[in-house]
């Protein structure tokens, strides 16, 4: 007994260490009820059919364990010859099927209400990249400024590679959250500009896939002001895992308010497209750029991982013409994970990436490139 | 002189020529099995990598791309590799000797259905080895990450599919044609064992899909090649198309690998609790129903593409059906249980283990049909919880059940009975260890598939990764008892187990080379 004892206290202690290792750690257990009417009616009819599950497993378990227990030959039990009987047979065929009428019934109700994705107040547009998600906000005119924005995983790389320590939002948290007003039918169309990517964000019940070639709608009504996060669903590649959502839900006059500081941020980029720019500047905004964008892919130092994501150091692109350079960036390469970053980036954010590509990593091409370069190709396009 | 001769002819060849151009039911059943539990540990090691990266939050061992890598060859080498071989090689050892045919009907045909698989799978993991890397892109494979954006091996995964369904349709004509042709005397239909009827269903419905899978690739190979537009929207193709196509095979394909375990189940028992089946007829029925609607809820899989809520409807109502038939099942084995005279071998504990965790895998499959539930559950780690419970706890321990029952008979020796309930009770413990916590995951809204997850996540892969160390490490204890039953053991009778009913079990252990070279006794075929 001795040794067994040990064993456990052995074990014991070792959980209880890897418990204290986690302290701030959430036991969650079961789906969020979330913060509409559809995500709470989701998570009721979730837990009806738990319960239709576990009573019945409690009657069929229990059937078996008894039958365990008192049946077993070294208790002397006697094998019964009985094996067949049709009414039995129909009674377990006919009892699980009203039970299933019976979840069926509140299932179509629910499903019913989500479908009807009608008579929305706000209509926005997402469309999933490799890696990162683009909310467009559809205006009723269009002489409006627009605003539409990508949303990339703004967890720092570091700590990723465990060099930094993990904050609590780690992998959960964006440079451009996406941003709705609470108790307003906001409508989602969800598309894909490459692979499939699913939107979800579990507080409103809505998952759907985003689909290159169609456009699905899903909506949602907020209910309460606050921060929700999720993540894509659908297998997409390299960094599937590191592409989240995050939505601020935020009462109608501050909505206003962010809304409309958006459209001069827009406006703003636009004043911008052509100031003279410096190397210095340059390199640090191209830096930030890459580290948060490119280096999925090319990798830290430019090495990449090829033959799938070429390397861009010593790059005879990033080394050669400085014209196609740029091109290649505002147009990807089709086919392959190089998205185009011609909407994805300002034409200053561009430049300075360029910039930073061309002098880093042992590359040593000098050249400092402007905004305004960037605009002549855009708008020659 | 003609003794000698005789000894010739009936004994197995000498050598490696034995078990390359054997035509023998049992040798093929046998390399069958051995090929199954190696790509078992293979498969089994991809799943180590899997775990060990998700013990903790943040990348520490692999790249992502590797990862999925990983995710997708795990996928891959078990379903394709692992556990469909191992049901070949059942049907190959058993089919024959339950029917009272000395032989399976095109022999030749079947040493070919097995020998390709090899050169198939080595086709598959030698783009391991590769720059460009294996398959990363799931066991599913969805357009256009498969196709468009695919790794260059993808043709290598796409030729190493062809020739898997190549093998698995000749195997399935090879069933077919002996279970309808070669039956002994007597042996009507329906007093077949289950393990036969299961798997004459099972061979139809792969017979049915298997083209379809060939269909899916080939179409691929075309788009990646040839120029085609199959499943890219820029040319005018239809990425959902691929999973309408994928999934009409995709789900019979469950049912394939799950019919053979329930007549594995239903032999093994009846036999440890002593009383015949409970409602035979209805497990015949139940489980052509599974068959039938196996084909029409293959859309379940894709309630988050944006369906038409008609089509919702449709897949959700077909899917909960399914449970009536299943339910039947259950409730006959648990029949079959109640007032036997039960003892508990390590084949009887993993059938019992099977009933029970089959159904949990059942349970969350009725919860993954309530489509608005399914928007929450969809591609998290909920799904993986359920589809491993009815696959692993499910089928791989009905093979293993399996293993044990008919182990006396195919080597002659009994194996070692405390070896295996060690085998047992870790599996026990590990499988569940390591796939409960994942409900957990997956509701809290993990998703699947990722290398690197959020902090909350954390405590619950920490446990499941040591339950999967666990039960990884107890599968080479099967490897031992397998390898001891071989070499020696006390030497097992012709009956075997006390309870056991059949042509099987009338034959000497270990069966001879050459079995029912004429037929049986009728008297022998009893109802079942």
């Amino acid at each position: 007994m001795l040794p067994k004892a040990k064993l456990w206290l052995a074990l014991t202690v070792a959980a209880v260490s890897m418990f204290s290792t986690n302290l701030q750690a959430a036991w969650e257990l079961n789906m969020p009820q979330g913060v509409t009417q559809i995500s709470r009616e989701t998570y009721d009819l979730h837990m009806q059919i738990l319960w239709w599950c576990v009573a019945i497993g409690v009657v069929v378990f229990g059937a078996m364990l008894w039958s365990i227990i008192n049946h077993r030959k070294s208790k002397g039990a006697v094998a019964a010859t009985f094996h067949e009987s049709t009414k039995v047979e129909i009674v377990w065929t006919i009892i699980p099927f009203i039970i299933l009428v019976l979840m069926a019934i509140p299932a179509t109700r629910v499903l019913t209400q989500a479908y009807d994705s009608s008579e929305s107040d706000l209509d926005i547009q997402i469309t999933g990249y490799q890696w990162r998600w683009e909310y467009r906000y559809l205006r009723e005119d269009s002489s409006d400024e627009e605003v539409a924005f990508y949303s990339n995983l703004s967890t720092p790389r570091d700590e990723i590679n465990n060099l930094l320590p993990k904050q609590e939002n780690y992998l959960l948290e964006v440079d451009n959250p996406l941003v709705i007003p609470i108790n307003k039918k906001v409508r989602f169309l969800i598309t894909s500009n490459d692979v499939i990517h699913a939107w979800w964000v579990p507080d409103f019940a809505v998952k759907k896939d985003a689909i290159p070639g169609f456009i699905n709608e899903v909506w949602a009504i907020v209910e309460e002001p606050g921060v929700y996060r999720g993540q894509c669903a659908e297998l997409c590649g390299l960094e599937h895992g590191f592409m989240p959502i995050v939505v601020h839900a935020l009462p109608q006059d501050e909505y206003d308010a962010w809304y409309a500081g958006r459209q001069d941020q827009a406006r703003a980029v636009r004043a911008q497209a052509n100031n003279i720019v410096n190397m210095s500047d340059s390199l640090e905004l191209g830096e930030t750029i890459y580290g948060r964008t490119c280096i999925a892919c090319h990798q830290a130092g430019g090495v990449g991982l090829p033959p799938a994501f070429p390397a861009l150091a010593g790059s005879s692109v990033v080394n050669g013409d400085l014209t196609a350079n740029i091109q290649l960036i505002l147009n990807g390469v089709p086919g392959t994970a190089m998205a185009s970053y011609s909407r994805m980036f300002t034409p200053v954010e561009l430049a300075a990436v360029v910039t930073y590509i061309r002098n880093s990593f042992g590359n040593s091409t000098g050249d400092l490139i402007q905004p305004a370069d960037v605009n002549a190709l855009l708008e020659a396009q | 002189m003609s003794a000698s001769h005789d000894d010739h002819h009936h004994g197995p060849a000498k050598g490696l020529s034995r078990w390359l151009f054997t035509t023998n039911h049992k040798d093929i059943g046998t390399l069958y099995l051995w090929f199954s539990f190696a790509m078992f540990l293979l498969g089994g090691t991809f799943a180590m990598v899997i775990r060990a990266e998700l013990f903790q939050p943040g990348l520490q061992l692999v790249e992502p791309n590797f990862f999925n890598q990983m995710t997708t060859m795990h996928g891959l080498i078990m379903v394709f590799g692992a556990v469909m071989p191992a049901f070949v090689g059942l049907a190959n050892w058993l089919i024959p000797m339950m029917i009272g045919a000395p032989d399976m009907a095109l022999p030749r045909m079947n040493n070919w259905s097995f020998w390709i698989l090899p050169f198939a799978f080595a086709m598959l993991a030698s783009t391991l080895f590769m720059d460009a890397g294996a398959p990363n892109f799931g066991w599913t494979f969805y357009a256009p990450l498969s196709t468009t954006y695919a790794p260059s091996t993808v043709t290598y995964f796409i030729f190493a599919v062809h020739l898997m369904g190549a093998s698995s349709i000749m195997g399935s004509i090879n069933i077919i044609a002996t279970v309808l042709n070669m039956r002994a005397p007597g042996m009507t239909l329906m007093k077949m064992p289950l393990f036969v009827w299961t798997w004459l269903i099972t061979a139809y419905l792969l017979i049915a899909v298997m083209p379809v899978l060939a269909g899916v690739v080939t179409m691929m190979l075309f788009d990646i090649h040839f120029g085609t537009s199959f499943f890219n929207a820029a040319g005018g193709g239809d990425p959902v198309l691929f999973q309408h196509v994928f999934w009409f095979f995709g789900h019979p394909e469950v049912y394939i690998m799950i019919l053979p375990a329930f007549g594995v189940i239903s032999a093994i028992i009846p036999t440890f609790a002593r009383k015949r089946l409970f409602g035979y007829d209805s497990m015949v029925y139940a489980s052509a129903s599974i068959a039938f609607l196996s084909f029409i809820v293959w859309a379940h899989h894709m309630f988050t593409v944006g369906m038409p809520i008609a089509g919702e409807l449709f897949f959700m109502y077909a899917t909960m059906l399914i449970a009536v038939p299943t339910g039947v099942k259950v409730f006959n084995w648990v029949a079959t249980m109640f007032r036997g005279s039960m003892t508990f071998e390590t084949p009887m504990l993993f059938a019992i283990a099977f009933v029970v965790l089959f159904t949990m895998g059942g349970f969350t499959g009725l919860m993954l049909a309530i489509t608005p539930a399914d928007f929450q559950y969809q591609d998290t780690y909920f799904v993986v919880a359920h589809f491993h419970y009815v696959l692993v706890p499910g089928a791989v321990f009905s093979i293993m059940a399996a293993v044990y029952y008919w182990l006396p008979k195919w080597t002659g020796h009994m194996y070692d009975e405390r070896l295996g309930k060690l085998h047992f009770w870790l599996s026990f413990v590990g499988v569940n260890v390591l796939f409960f916590p994942q409900h957990f995951l997956g509701l809290a809204g993990m998703p699947r598939r990722i290398p690197d997850y959020a902090l909350q996540f954390a405590d619950f892969n920490w446990i499941s990764s040591v339950g999967g160390f666990l039960f990884g490490a107890s599968q080479l204890i099967l490897l031992v008892v397998v390898i001891k039953c071989i070499k020696g053991g006390k030497k097992a009778t012709a009956q075997v187990w006390e309870g056991a009913q059949g042509l099987e079990w009338t034959i000497d252990s270990p069966a001879p080379y050459h079995t029912f070279t004429t037929p049986p006794d009728p008297k022998l075929i009893h109802a079942q």
